[in-house]
């Protein structure tokens, strides 16, 4: 194993690969229009929906309108992060995997996972980073009182934390690829798993609740961090969000590291 | 491992020369290709389960949304109980396999790099072998989804009330919906003669399918403008219609109605292909070959 580099250092890194990656995307501008185009589609979709339930009821599962439009933009901005950040680096890495190349990561002198996460960037995907803080910050100004600077810190928490969790997630899928070679399928379930946290977790039943919470993170990623700008975040479930990333962080770097053991190479 | 082929393969088998006579050529041709479909997707059914079970996501989230909105407005919306919304997605899920034809999207790749070509020099219009080969993959795509049914339903416990007209005008009506959108993807996706810059557009275009099919709510929970613009637009008779054939309550007269609608936009799509087809293929110029 490659000793660990200074946390600076590993910083400095993975700022220069978004450098890198950054400006060999920003030579594309008419995908700027397109990932607009789509999330301006996507989210009206949402927001359509939105209106149709609340033609019907007040409340859903005890959420107002107001709060689940809160729900909605962390759903939109961790997707946009998802695809921009997440998803590339994974997919290139499932290649790598299948092909070999991985040898180049893994012979250079710097941490191997920091390496495979930070390699690419799909700048704009980034597009519904902002649509999505946009919709949080509409959605929080129109709720009734406002939102004072504990729940905003609260929220900034555990969307970071969340962001990890789902970093880890996608990880442990993708190290599957050391042992099973072709998970390309999974990237579609998981696409198809994600619109679940368009809604809040707890409207669905048990079972599926228990799924989206532990199996995908998604009630860490999205529910979570809008209970918490909601005002609906109990210190326990703070203190239970830090707990269970700490240890899927800590579960998914012991897994990385059995699974490079068994990564055979190019020239198996 | 190899990879699921989303492309079809090649014909290989051909009739005898006797059977290739005009009268039974068309349907020797469909038979062929669909019979190549099913032996081909056979081999991908863990590739196309994994894609289905992905796909079933969609509808039990608004399956379960509805159904808590259902149950905090006293047991119904607009008159559809949990238990209704329950039939609708479950048949949903059918209706939407029955959707999967060849996508617009897939056109670029085909022009591009010249695969039309050798469709081309056949002696059939290529819409019959994406019609033929879809429609064989229907074949493993029922079989596969027969389960997936049958725990939805244990699941979601659906109220069908369902008479013999019905099931008969159902097993119609899916066939209707997969000619419907057959066609019209294919209008979409040969736009693409002339531009490839056409994803925004598909974009566009199914956003408001998908709002104004039935594929996202029932139309009958839609405002009444909309359920009007939907009715005008082909949309609902390749997704909605089908599914309240089943689920709903339609009169023997709404439900023969839709099929005679149906039948109008086929014919309309099929009008639509040979002309948009007939201009577009002469700015086709394969690359390489």
């Amino acid at each position: 194993m490659n000793p660990a580099p200074g946390r600076a250092r590993g910083l400095a890194l993975a700022l220069t690969f978004f450098r890198v990656a950054a400006s060999t995307e920003l030579q594309y501008r008419v995908n700027f229009l397109l990932s607009l185009v789509q999330s301006v589609l996507a989210v009206g979709t949402s927001l359509a929906v939105l209106g149709l339930v609340f033609a019907k009821t007040d409340s859903l599962g005890g959420w107002s309108a107001g709060q689940l439009l809160v729900v909605m933009g962390v759903y939109v901005l961790v997707g946009g992060v998802i695809r921009s950040l997440i998803q590339p680096n994974m997919q290139q890495l499932m290649s790598d995997v299948q092909e070999g190349t991985l040898d180049f990561v893994l012979t250079k002198p710097a941490d191997g996972q920091l390496l495979v996460s930070v390699r690419r960037i799909e700048i704009w995907q980034a597009v519904d980073v902002f649509v999505g803080g946009g919709l949080i910050a509409v959605a929080a100004v129109r709720l009734p009182g406002s939102v004072g600077v504990l729940p905003v810190l609260a929220f900034a928490a555990t969307l970071l934390l969340g962001v990890v969790a789902i970093y880890c997630f996608w990880l442990l899928l993708t190290i599957l690829a050391f042992w099973v070679v072709r998970v390309d399928f999974l990237v579609e379930l998981f696409d198809g798993m994600y619109q679940a946290g368009r809604w809040p977790v707890t409207i669905y039943p048990g079972w599926l609740r228990i799924g989206l919470t532990f199996l995908v993170p998604l009630a860490f990623a999205v529910t979570v961090p809008a209970s918490a700008l909601t005002g609906r975040l109990s210190g326990w479930l703070l203190a239970g969000t830090a707990g269970f990333t700490a240890a899927l962080f800590t579960f998914t770097r012991w897994a990385w590291r059995i699974g490079l053991r068994h990564y055979t190479g190019a020239s198996a | 491992m190899t990879v699921p082929a989303r492309r079809p393969p090649p014909l290989r088998r051909r009739r005898g020369p006797d059977r290739d006579r005009r009268l039974t050529g068309l349907p020797g041709f469909y038979l062929t290709v669909m019979r190549t479909a099913v032996a081909v997707q056979f081999q991908y059914r863990t590739a196309n389960y994994a894609y289905m079970i992905g796909m079933v996501v969609e509808p039990v989230i608004y399956l379960v949304v509805w159904a808590r909105v259902a149950g905090a407005q006293g047991g119904a919306v607009d008159g559809i109980t949990a238990g209704k919304f329950a039939a609708y997605y479950i048949v949903w899920t059918l209706v939407r396999n029955m959707n999967i034809v060849f996508t617009p999207f897939g056109w670029e790749e085909r022009i591009r790099q010249g695969r039309l070509s050798a469709m081309l020099v056949r002696p059939v219009h290529p819409i019959h072998y994406d019609l033929a080969y879809f429609a064989g993959w229907k074949v493993v795509v029922v079989l596969l989804w027969l389960p997936i049914a049958a725990v939805l339903t244990l699941i979601f416990r659906p109220t069908f009330d369902v008479s013999a007209l019905e099931v008969l005008v159902f097993l119609v009506a899916i066939w209707g919906a997969y000619l419907i959108r057959s066609m019209l993807l294919w209008v979409l996706g040969m736009v693409t003669f002339w531009t490839t810059r056409v994803s925004a557009l598909y974009d566009i275009y199914f956003t408001a399918e998908l709002l104004l099919s039935g594929r996202l709510v029932p139309l009958a929970l839609l405002p009444a403008w909309a359920v009007t613009v939907a009715d005008v637009l082909p949309f609902k008779y390749s997704f909605g219609y089908p599914i309240e054939v089943l689920a709903g309550d339609l009169s023997t007269r709404e439900l023969l109605t839709g099929l005679a609608a149906q039948a109008g936009w086929i014919a309309a799509g099929a009008l639509l292909v040979a002309a948009v087809w007939r201009v577009g293929v002469r700015r086709y110029s394969a690359v390489g070959g």
